[in-house]
């Protein structure tokens, strides 16, 4: 009995989830064969009756009132994470933006490495989509630990949010720290360039820092894995920048989008453009010499090789694209 | 080599009279002599022992006396105060600073002395957006501190670094602790966390790393007896985020929005209830967490209570009794359970 209506977590069969729980409802206890669109990445939780998920989450949330959880020194909460925001995630990701991975297997499974990606959007949506598409399709399922501007910690909310989801500050030191303990580190070199430059340089790389990130991954011994978001430059068409009112809120820009701001709310909704994000072959850094992190040359070298790399990979994406919405 | 005479500042209050306690406990270590400007209450005198209390200011020329006469080699300078007792400020600052100086000219002038062990904390690396995760000790803070316990206490290292130079034989330890915790010690975070209600910056919620009480005792007189030089972080494993020890406590979170931070600080300023200096208010924006890698290493210690341990220990010890019990929070579980089981 317990095991008689299944009712599939993943929003991929949300219909067939509401008609199982109305039938269920109606005392009607004739089992039904687990849909196999839902079960893509197997584990139990595709499996279970609405009793336990109800019993998961009800422990989960006594977990949470009495903060019987971990979190790790950059302040990482997996639990949360897992349980609340990547499923608030996973919509958008399947539904919105129908995101395509190529290459997952450039990840590496276990060891530390370095994702390096080109940053669009306007608000940074092509980092959480990222995360999502490493933790549920990989096949290691990885957890990205993002380095995030100042600025972002600095913010109410938003900050909290960033610390917990297991971003932590660019800085040199935190970026070793996580590469020297073997996670998946992600990082946007271009920053706030970037991700707030206006619509028509879309898919043009930015400069790429002072490449202080390929001199973590030297240091750490960690390839870099280059990835390039196709997708993430439509969803807020970037017209204009007042700076002004940016200067006044002491934000980086203040972007006018077709909807924004003159609709409000309305404005914060993303286009919903088709995405692909490709993961390269991963450059590998541990056969450079002892201290060629303070090698400047080499560090510039390897930071174009890179950034050229991501350029090339967009070009070709946008050349096979068809469509901005339908891919 | 164990020292022989030990003088222990600040041995009216908990750390100071602790460790003077333990060291009484040490065969090794022949005299050891407690300084401060007032007497121990008689529980603390008791445990202490075999240490005579000397009721002296060191602000006052008299120390070095003290020093010179009863020939100390050893001088273990823990009576830096955090702002949670006093609320005059400018009073505190000169017990820290201006104490720290007159100690240091005190054991400079004295041939005997030959160690120094002075009691930091981690406050010196300050606490903002732009912080790294966690802090070694070659890092210094993002924006240097402008007042308070931070200040003073970046002040007296500065103090001390400059006596190190001026007298290279003698050795000093630098231990910086990062919050002390545990049933018994009265610090501005045990009380923090004794509010039934917590105020809290609404949007924010710091990493906390805290040490217990006990390690802390033993880091003291681990770097008394035996002879490490160096500046050390010391702090317990692992962190809690703030939301999460107001909840392990069983307390309630009063998230306060950053502008009304000052009007509510000041009211429980003026009630004496907590510290809620500027300085106080980043620190529980952001946090503070430090690697102690260097303690394990080459300190040789490895604290035997993690922060959570400890903190559970601190909420278990104060007998603090949650406004959230976890009684309740069960019953509320496994009443929804029970609803859920007849339904089906």
């Amino acid at each position: 009995m317990a095991d008689a209506r299944v009712i599939p977590l993943y929003p991929g069969s949300g219909n067939v989830a509401r008609q199982t729980g109305r039938s269920g409802s109606g005392g009607d206890s004739s089992s039904r064969p687990y849909d196999a669109t839902a079960s893509d990445e197997g584990s139990g939780e595709g499996r279970m009756s609405w009793d336990e998920t109800v019993a998961e989450a009800l422990a989960f949330a006594r977990r949470r009132v009495l903060g019987d959880y971990e979190v790790d020194e950059f302040g990482f909460d997996a639990e949360l994470t897992d349980h609340l925001l990547l499923p608030s995630l996973r919509p958008f990701y399947e539904k919105w933006f129908r995101v395509e991975t190529i290459g997952l297997h450039n990840v590496p499974a276990e060891s530390g490495a370095l994702v390096v990606a080109n940053h669009s959007g306007t608000l940074p949506w092509d980092a959480l989509m990222t995360t999502v598409a490493l933790r549920d399709h990989h096949p290691a399922s990885r957890q990205l630990r993002m380095l995030g501007a100042d600025l972002v910690f600095r913010m109410p909310v938003v900050g909290a949010l960033a610390r917990k989801s297991g971003q932590t500050l660019a800085c040199n030191p935190d970026a070793e720290r996580l590469l020297g303990g073997g996670e998946l580190v992600g990082v946007w070199p271009e920053g706030f360039k970037g991700i707030g430059k206006p619509f028509r340089d879309r898919y043009k790389l930015q400069r790429f820092g002072r490449g202080g990130f390929v001199s973590a991954a030297i240091r750490a011994g960690v390839p870099i894995v280059p990835c390039s978001i196709v997708g993430a430059e439509e969803i807020y068409p970037n017209l204009a920048d007042i700076k002004p009112i940016a200067r006044l809120l002491g934000l980086p820009y203040f972007p006018v989008t077709p909807l924004f701001p003159h609709f409000g709310p309305l404005g914060t909704v993303p286009l919903p453009s088709k995405w692909y994000i490709e993961f390269g072959e991963p450059i590998d850094t541990s056969s450079n010499p002892e201290g060629a992190e303070n090698d400047p040359m080499l560090v510039f070298n390897l930071s174009d090789q890179v950034r050229e790399t991501i350029q090339e990979t967009l070009y070709r994406l946008l050349a096979q694209r068809r469509n901005v919405f339908l891919g | 080599m164990a020292p022989n005479v030990v003088l222990v500042t600040g041995v009216s209050r908990f750390v100071g009279g602790s460790l003077a306690a333990r060291l009484t406990a040490n065969p090794a270590v022949e005299r050891i002599i407690g300084v401060d400007t007032v007497p121990p209450h008689r529980e603390l005198l008791r445990r202490m022992g075999r240490t005579e209390f000397v009721r002296a200011d060191i602000r006052n020329p008299l120390i070095s006396k003290v020093i010179t006469n009863s020939k100390v080699d050893t001088v273990v300078h823990v009576s830096m105060g955090d702002h949670s007792n006093s609320g005059n400020r400018s009073v505190l600052k000169e017990m820290n600073v201006l104490g720290t100086m007159q100690l240091l000219a005190a054991c400079q002038k004295s041939p005997t002395v030959r160690r120094m062990v002075v009691k930091s904390t981690s406050a010196v690396y300050g606490a903002s957006p732009r912080d790294p995760a966690m802090f070694t000790e070659d890092m210094g803070p993002k924006d240097l501190p402008f007042s308070g316990y931070a200040r003073d206490a970046a002040e007296v290292e500065g103090y001390v670094r400059g006596f190190g130079r001026r007298r290279p034989d003698v050795d000093i330890t630098i231990l910086r602790f990062t919050n002390l915790i545990g049933p018994r010690i009265d610090t501005v975070l045990t009380r923090y966390f004794a509010l039934p209600v917590i105020p809290t910056v609404l949007g924010y919620d710091a990493r906390l790393q805290m040490l217990h009480a006990e390690d802390a005792l033993e880091v003291l007189e681990k770097a008394t007896v035996e002879n490490i030089p160096g500046i050390y972080n010391v702090g317990g494993d692992g962190i809690l985020m703030l939301s999460q020890a107001i909840r392990r406590a069983g307390r309630v979170a009063m998230p306060v929005p950053s502008l009304a931070i000052s009007p509510v600080s000041s009211f429980f300023r003026s009630a004496r209830l907590v510290d809620s200096s500027p300085e106080q208010v980043r620190f529980l924006n952001f946090g503070r967490v430090v690697d102690t890698t260097r303690l394990r290493e080459q300190f040789g210690f490895t604290p035997g209570w993690t922060t959570r341990q400890a903190f559970d220990d601190f909420v278990r010890g104060r007998d603090l009794r949650p406004v959230v019990a976890p009684d309740h929070v069960a019953a509320v579980e496994r009443g929804i359970a029970g609803a859920v089981a007849r339904l089906r």
